[in-house]
């Protein structure tokens, strides 16, 4: 490639959607599980996936991190698409799964040594890394405890710090607050939101809950597989007609859905 | 707070030869971790091999010599004649324990931190698969210490190092073919099959306990199972390199098993056409 070209492409990718999942359909056997869906995230912005257990939500979010292979449509990350480029496309995503993925026989730091690695990140500079955004999360204390010894919302708040370990431009929650309880969970979204303000990342917050979603929020409601809205709430709000969230979801699905947890 | 600069973000190009040893290292250090802070794996590895050694082969030691045959010199007693085979199993339930291993991270959700890593997928199985061979050696070493004082050791002190690289090619088949049946694999539970229809048979029906030239006189189909068993071939390469040897014809079968089952892993672990995308291993 020549340098010109390398500078158009790198033009490119700064004009480029974080995310952009383009037609993205998914079967398990004769079920379809994702229906031609698509959407972007854009750089630097919050990005709600909303919608019910079984909408298709953890396909989706398997697909985009190539746990499963994507057979039709395509789905790119900053320009790069994941199954011809997954390793330019995966460098530049952070992830949070939600089942709990750290390895609870290790300690704090040892898991984020770990993720380094598996970034091309050395030891020495994946601690002055993971000192950091531990402080950053409130863990400093923790950085040496095993992870077996802690509760669901330090689990989940460790994760979120190692998802920024490799400076990702996109990051990935499933249904990062699933299983805490109130404080915990409002402590979760405060991070994220605050580390997102502060690094420019562009994110994409997958979750059942709406009292989730922030005014300002990108929105995409997937429901039985389908996109069946997308844009900004506030845009949602107003060409539903609806007085909230709740009642726009319930009026574009036909399904209930809980504001909050245990609601 | 400090906002990441422009330059602080992955550059636009692949892996360098450095990052990829980070990541390789990365992984064995994770595996040794995983390994030393398991006391009971650690202990339970060690004692399985020394209680055939101080039990099984002291008994038969009494009534039973071996003929001369290669690598040997001169008549062995049972107990040294077993002693590779034992480094082997050593070697066989480390793979297994690393199938094991690799089933409970996909249980747990811990395989996912690996396989969304931007490294390409053979590349992270084949440190894995590394990583396990690493700790499977480690134990061998550990067993030949507390052989040596048993008495058993080779004929020249170098033999500890012949070993060395057909412990790490033996290793590394066994682990691949543990790594394969991990794909296979639904539930930890399933894996109480893998001890009953893979270890034993594998170890049993080989080169391991006893010569094949006695089992091809008693039992000619039994004899001929062994020959067909991958883990005869890593015993018998483990018993020449331990004298110094080269079993060229093992050297080939457990090099060719090797790729064999590593490029089932590969496929097995591939999203686009392995197994789990159809079993809903990975992402489940």
């Amino acid at each position: 490639m020549t340098l010109d070209e390398t500078v158009t492409r790198e033009k490119d990718v700064l004009r480029t959607a974080a995310l952009e999942v383009a037609g993205v359909s998914h079967f398990y056997g004769k079920r379809k599980a994702l229906d031609d869906v698509s959407f972007v995230v854009e750089p630097g912005s919050f990005t709600v996936l909303l919608g019910l257990n079984g909408a298709g939500k953890s396909t989706l979010f398997s697909l985009i991190t190539r746990l499963y292979a994507t057979r039709s449509g395509s789905i790119d990350i900053f320009g790069y698409d994941v199954g011809r480029q997954p390793g330019e496309a995966l460098r530049r995503l952070g992830v949070v799964f939600q089942p709990r993925t750290l390895d609870l026989e290790l300690t704090v730091m040892q898991n984020l040594v770990y993720h380094a690695a598996l970034h091309g990140i050395g030891p020495q500079e994946a601690k002055r890394r993971a000192r950091s955004v531990l402080a950053r999360a409130g863990l400093a204390e923790r950085a040496t405890e095993k992870v077996r010894n802690l509760s669901g919302g330090y689990v989940r708040r460790v994760e979120i710090a190692r998802a920024f370990l490799h400076r990702p431009e996109l990051l990935l929650l499933d249904e990062a607050t699933v299983g805490l309880d109130v404080k915990a969970r409002a402590d979760i979204i405060a991070q994220v939101r605050s580390l997102v303000a502060s690094e420019g990342v562009g994110v994409l917050w997958t979750t059942h809950l709406i009292d989730e979603i922030a005014k300002s929020d990108s929105v995409v409601i997937l429901h039985e597989g389908k996109v069946l809205e997308k844009g900004l709430a506030t845009e949602i709000l107003a060409r539903s007609g609806a007085p909230d969230m709740r009642a726009a979801f319930v009026k574009i699905t036909g399904a209930e859905i809980q504001e909050g947890p245990g609601q | 707070m400090t906002s990441i600069a422009a330059t602080d973000r992955p550059p636009r190009k692949g892996f360098g030869p450095a990052q990829y040893a980070i990541c390789l290292q990365g992984i064995v250090w994770r595996e040794a971790l995983r390994y030393l802070h398991q006391r009971g794996r650690f202990v339970s590895a060690l004692v399985r091999p020394l209680v055939w050694l101080f039990i099984f082969a002291s008994g038969f030691r009494a009534v039973l010599g071996i003929s001369i045959i290669p690598p040997y010199q001169t008549y062995v007693t049972y107990d040294v004649y077993i002693t590779p085979g034992l480094m082997a199993m050593i070697q066989l339930f480390n793979g297994m324990q690393s199938s094991l291993s690799m089933v409970y991270d996909r249980e747990t959700g811990n395989m996912r931190t690996l396989l969304v890593s931007p490294f390409p997928r053979w590349y992270l199985l084949t440190c894995k698969l590394l990583a396990g061979t690493c700790v499977g050696v480690l134990q061998v070493y550990t067993y030949l210490l507390i052989a040596y004082f048993w008495g058993i050791s080779p004929d020249s002190p170098w033999g500890y190092l012949t070993v060395l690289p057909a412990l790490f090619l033996s290793g590394l088949m066994l682990g691949g073919l543990g790594m394969v049946l991990s794909s296979l694999i639904r539930q930890l539970e399933n894996f109480a099959g893998v001890m009953n229809f893979v270890i034993f048979p594998m170890f049993f029906a080989s080169s391991a306990l006893y010569p094949l030239w006695q089992v091809q006189e008693k039992s000619p189909w039994l004899a001929t199972l062994c020959w067909l068993n991958p883990f005869t071939y890593a015993v018998e390469l483990v018993r020449f390199a331990f004298y110094m040897q080269i079993d060229y014809f093992s050297l080939a079968v457990v090099f060719g098993c090797t790729m064999v089952f590593l490029a089932g892993a590969i496929l097995a672990y591939d999203p686009a056409r392995g197994m789990l995308i159809r079993r809903g291993g990975a992402a489940e």
